[in-house]
């Protein structure tokens, strides 16, 4: 080393956490180990970032989407090298499938020791390459901050994603010169703005459709608050329904007139057929995932499609569309905005359209039948809607039947409101998320809606809830199953229920004390918004333990294999099994 | 219930990506986890300060999925450009293949008749064996291999093909 008096020198370490601060990071999840110790020494020393101490580094991952997806700021993860790392994965692939921001930051062992099977050392960088949107192995501390301006860069921009930076031991407490002005790199360079030849043709065909409709995805929400209020503007000056995936809800309010409700396998009547009988269909930032199309060679067959999405790779995936466009929607939306002014288009006469969907809406497919006696899972989601729509609350979700009845029946009028684990399906997301957005929106209301086997997959995060004064709600559909699995069994394998009963359950009452939340539980239609009431009352967190029907079914629903226009919508249509084909798709 | 195989088309494509550790795990890793196939790889760094590389993928595919193919390569970080050379037109491909023989008499003769026909040079000799070095598009040197086995083949090294753009511009 140089004895260079003028320029002073920090370890890698020191020169990690001044980057990740001059890159806006306030808050960090993580979990210590040997191969970031450090690391963790030198935030010790800096009191400008909170670190959240999780308790599985799994809750680190899936915490920080939650707060990147409630804030729009990208989420910041900190795990040892090995199983810190391999822990983290399920968090950093579900980041990957639903492109959430996040950076993560893992320890690994010094780099003389890389390869020789030393003490915690996992190919971090091997095993994330393919759930990762990028990573690195920054083998020289003079190289961490362009490495960690770059990776924020790339996590954030263009379509998000998780990007993730394993670094050597030896990397964070060797030193380097602290003004190495790297010169900040070129080589990514997301879409903005569309061409302007597309957008008139989009709008043209927009226009003059008789049957449009706007089918948007999670790419508005990440595009930002503007993106969404773009959406709005549009679907009201062309006057077309508007359907979302799950990962889009709330980016159209589900109380304005165009709304037809989610679509896809446990979609709406109306918005499936609607997508089914469309002339024109405008895909904004969602990517024809087969829980939306279902059956592809029945998907929409008679429609012009036009998709805009900001990732090529996304476009002629799986549906052929007649106009791609690749560009950020939020932008495109505008532009399209501007186009339809700037040339006065009027929105065409839609009535006949509009009669047609007000049949679709007339089967009424959210219906259920009551029950004075137990609570129905769809009534104690209707009930927690009722009682907390007035305070914007942030929800999340496991993942299973409850996740689609939540989807189904909790409403919401703004982006950032609604966490769930789309792509991959990650049983245990809801907790750690609903702390990590608690933790980003300290004043919100958080509810975890869950099922009594999902949120046994992060349980252990109640002690992080509790440690850092979080008073999130985690609302459980307690039915006793696995209920998607019992579901699909019940559908396709003729009733053989195999390991789906969720035996040997915890007192989820006595669970709660335990952690030091209050626990709350319910059986009695009558009593439920009580219950719900006290649990909202209380300034802390809440276990509810809802004791719901144990085998209602999630409907309606298109079976896996089945086209838009063959959905069940009641049990009764359930025939019991399905052949090999339909079997062989998830 | 069985399994559906689709007809498919063979690509030539080149890639030129930043000369980093990993990137090409990046996208051979990216093959294989997509379920595409790679028919051959070459990769060689090809600037003046080692920092591009240049990688020439021949693979098999039905026309939407060479389409996602290069999607996905242009999704990853360290890829600048790629470029379909069999979308994009006229354009040359090469292959170089040592072949080693082994024999006497009649044999070394003919194998010497044939390697003057196919214009490989002999880059090694002893008195039962040669080794040739032969270039040419692919079917060429699968002819000369499947001679040579009649002759006495040993082994066979291959390098995989590559590729450029016929005429004046660059892809």
């Amino acid at each position: 080393m140089s004895e260079d008096f003028a320029v002073p020198e920090k370890s890698g370490a020191e020169i990690l956490i001044d980057t990740l601060i001059e890159q806006g990071v306030d808050t960090v999840f993580g979990y210590p180990g040997g191969a970031v110790l450090p690391i963790y020494d030198a935030l010790f020393q800096h009191k400008k970032i909170r670190h959240v101490l999780v308790r599985h580094e799994a809750g680190a991952a899936h915490a920080a989407e939650g707060y990147a997806r409630s804030t729009g700021k990208p989420g910041v993860v900190l795990v040892t090298s090995g199983p810190g790392a391999t822990n983290a994965v399920t968090g950093i692939a579900d980041a990957f499938m639903d492109s959430i921001p996040l950076i993560v930051l893992t320890g690994q062992v010094a780099t003389n020791l890389i390869g020789s099977d030393a003490f915690q050392e996992a190919d971090t960088v091997g095993i994330t390459r393919h759930c990762s949107k990028h990573n690195y192995l920054v083998k020289d501390p003079a190289d961490l901050a362009s490495t960690v301006r770059e990776a924020f860069a790339i996590a954030t921009k263009g379509r998000p994603g998780p990007v993730v930076i394993d670094i050597p031991k030896n990397v964070q407490v060797a030193t380097a010169s602290t003004d190495v002005k790297r010169p900040t790199s070129s080589r990514f360079s997301p879409a903005g703005e569309a061409d302007y030849a597309e957008i008139n043709r989009a709008v043209e065909l927009l226009a003059n459709a008789k049957a449009p409709i706007l089918y948007t995805g999670g790419g508005i929400i990440n595009s930002g608050p503007e993106a969404s209020a773009a959406l709005r503007e549009l679907a009201e000056l062309c006057g077309a329904p508007v359907t979302s995936t799950l990962m889009g809800l709330g980016a159209y309010p589900a109380s304005g007139d165009a709304w037809l409700g989610m679509l896809g396998m446990h979609g709406t009547y109306e918005a499936n057929m609607a997508m089914n009988q469309c002339d024109v269909m405008l895909c904004l930032g969602a990517r024809f995932d087969d829980r939306v199309t279902g059956r592809l060679d029945a998907f929409s067959p008679d429609s012009i499609k036009i998709h805009i999405d900001i990732d090529r790779s996304s476009i002629n995936k799986t549906v052929r569309v007649d106009l791609p466009i690749v560009a950020d929607v939020g932008a495109a939306m505008r532009q399209m905005i501007e186009v339809w002014k700037g040339r006065k288009y009027k929105a065409a006469a839609l009535d006949d359209w509009w009669a047609r969907i007000k049949g679709w809406r007339a089967v009424d497919c959210l219906s259920y039948t009551g029950s004075t006696q137990e609570i129905m899972p769809q009534y104690a989601i209707e009930r927690l809607f009722a009682a907390t729509k007035d305070k914007a609350p942030i929800i999340t979700t496991e993942v299973g039947q409850h996740q689609m009845w939540a989807a189904q029946h909790f409403h919401f009028d703004a982006p950032n409101k609604w966490l769930t684990s789309g792509g991959l399906g990650t049983m245990g997301y809801g907790l750690p998320a609903a702390v990590g957005a608690q933790m980003g929106n300290p004043d919100a209301l958080v509810i975890d809606i869950a099922g009594e086997a999902s949120i046994q997959m992060n349980i252990q995060e109640m002690a992080t809830a509790t440690q850092y004064r979080l008073p999130v709600k985690v609302f459980i559909l307690n039915n006793e199953w696995m209920g998607m699995v019992r579901q699909w069994q019940e559908l396709t394998y003729e009733s053989r229920f195999s390991e789906s009963y969720s035996d040997s359950l915890p007192d989820f009452v006595a669970l709660a004390e335990a952690y030091g939340w209050k626990g709350i539980r319910c059986s009695d239609p009558a009593k439920l918004d009580e219950a719900i009431a006290e649990m909202l009352a209380h300034d802390g967190p809440v276990m509810f333990d809802c004791r719901v029907h144990k085998t209602a079914n999630c409907f309606p629903m298109i079976p896996s294999g089945a086209a838009h226009t063959d959905m069940i919508l009641h049990s009764d249509e359930v025939s019991g099994t399905m052949d090999d084909e339909a079997k062989a798709l998830v | 219930m069985h399994i559906k195989q689709e007809l498919t088309e063979r690509h030539v494509l080149t890639l030129t990506v930043d000369n980093e550790a990993g990137t090409l795990a990046r996208i051979a890793g990216m093959f294989t986890s997509r379920g595409y196939n790679i028919d051959s790889l070459t990769v060689a760094d090809i600037s003046e300060d080692h920092a591009i590389s240049r990688i020439t993928i021949v693979t098999r595919g039905p026309p939407p999925v060479i389409d996602q193919i290069i999607a996905q390569c242009e999704r990853l970080i360290p890829v600048h450009k790629v470029t379909d050379l069999t979308e994009a037109g006229p354009h040359v491909e090469r292959e170089l293949a040592l072949v080693k023989v082994r024999g006497t008499g009649d044999q070394r003769v003919e194998a010497m008749r044939l390697a003057d026909i196919y214009r490989a040079r002999v880059i090694d000799a002893t008195v039962n064996s040669f080794i040739f070095e032969i270039t040419g598009g692919p079917d060429k040197i699968d002819t000369f291999v499947a001679l040579m086995r009649e002759v006495g083949l040993v082994e066979v090294g291959r390098t995989g093909i590559v590729g450029l753009m016929r005429g004046a511009e660059g892809s």
